[in-house]
């Protein structure tokens, strides 16, 4: 094994570590975050970043064309998908109520005008009461 | 909406068709071929407005934006690891309202996609009309309160729309 081999085994395994302990805190942060919106934090970046580490060592350790391609599909997707899917989990539970009010400090979205009449989906339900604890 | 075939079909096209050859890892002729097929079906199927009039590409622009992203991913990321695993409850966070200055619903997109994954923030509700962008800040105080939020959105469009607008500043 040259030199060359041993210090891209080494930066492969930072990664894959590093890469580990992001996707180990999405999990925490999902389990622990005390709101559907936070969750959706934890499922963004950490876990973004920790796959795109993972495969990064992944792909410093097998060190080959075609597997790197596939690689690099992989975290784009991640990319793409991650956000949006973040978005309708978020703007859902927005929409039916599931965001209590007291978990906001500032509310810009149910404090604004509801949307002009156009043919757009339904406005954002008003403000319900919150759920008895 | 124009269905012509123009030059950023063309761009979908070979796009489309460079994922199908990379998801099969083969560059044999049959390969490229149902590749080509599948990449027109999507295109037929899918149709997109051609943003080719109001979207360009500006390398250095698009360098910082690139790198910006990456350095701002990486310490979002951790701050979010961090507050995960830490002792204590949940910081207090809200959702705060951006109205964005960019001429396109492209744009609008791309702005909301990376405000997704950098600022400490999540969109929940985008109003294309009004403009507005509405996020869901995890850490409010950490992130210089509501206006902090709005000012740093506001730059990640601007880096955006320099990277990538036809025209600087276009308001159309």
């Amino acid at each position: 094994m040259s030199a060359g081999e041993i210090v891209l085994d080494v930066l492969a395994g930072i990664c894959l570590l590093l890469g580990a302990f992001l996707a180990f805190s999405a999990g925490v942060g999902v389990l622990r975050f005390g709101h559907l919106l936070a969750r959706m934090h934890a499922v963004t970046k950490p876990q973004v970043l920790g796959l795109i580490l993972l495969m990064t060592g992944v792909a410093l350790r097998l060190r080959s064309g075609p597997a790197v391609a596939v690689l690099a599909l992989v975290v784009a997707f991640q990319l793409l998908t991650s956000p949006v899917a973040a978005h309708m989990v978020g703007r859902a539970g927005f929409r039916t109520g599931k965001v209590r009010p007291e978990d906001l400090d500032v509310d810009d979205l149910s404090d604004a005008p509801p949307t002009p009449p156009t043919p757009q989906p339904p406005t954002p339900p008003t403000p319900t009461p919150p759920p008895p604890r | 909406m124009n269905r012509r075939t123009s030059w950023g079909q063309w761009r979908g096209i070979v796009v489309l068709t460079a994922t199908w050859v990379l998801l099969w890892g083969s560059l044999s002729p049959g390969v490229v071929l149902t590749g080509l097929l599948v990449a027109l079906g999507v295109l037929w199927l899918f149709p997109l407005p051609d943003i080719s009039r109001v979207a360009t590409v500006r390398l250095w622009p698009l360098c910082v934006l690139v790198t910006r992203f990456a350095t701002d991913l990486f310490v979002a990321s951790f701050q979010v690891a961090w507050l995960a695993v830490r002792p204590g409850p949940t910081p207090r966070g809200g959702v705060v309202g951006v109205r964005l200055t960019s001429p396109s619903v492209a744009f609008e997109v791309a702005t909301a996609e990376l405000a997704s994954l950098i600022p400490g923030s999540v969109v929940v509700e985008i109003r294309v009309q009004e403009q507005m962008l509405y996020l869901h800040v995890l850490d409010l105080a950490g992130s210089g309160g509501p206006d902090g939020v709005r000012a740093s959105v506001l730059a990640l469009e601007r880096r955006i729309l320099r990277a990538f607008a036809a025209k600087e500043g276009e308001t159309a």
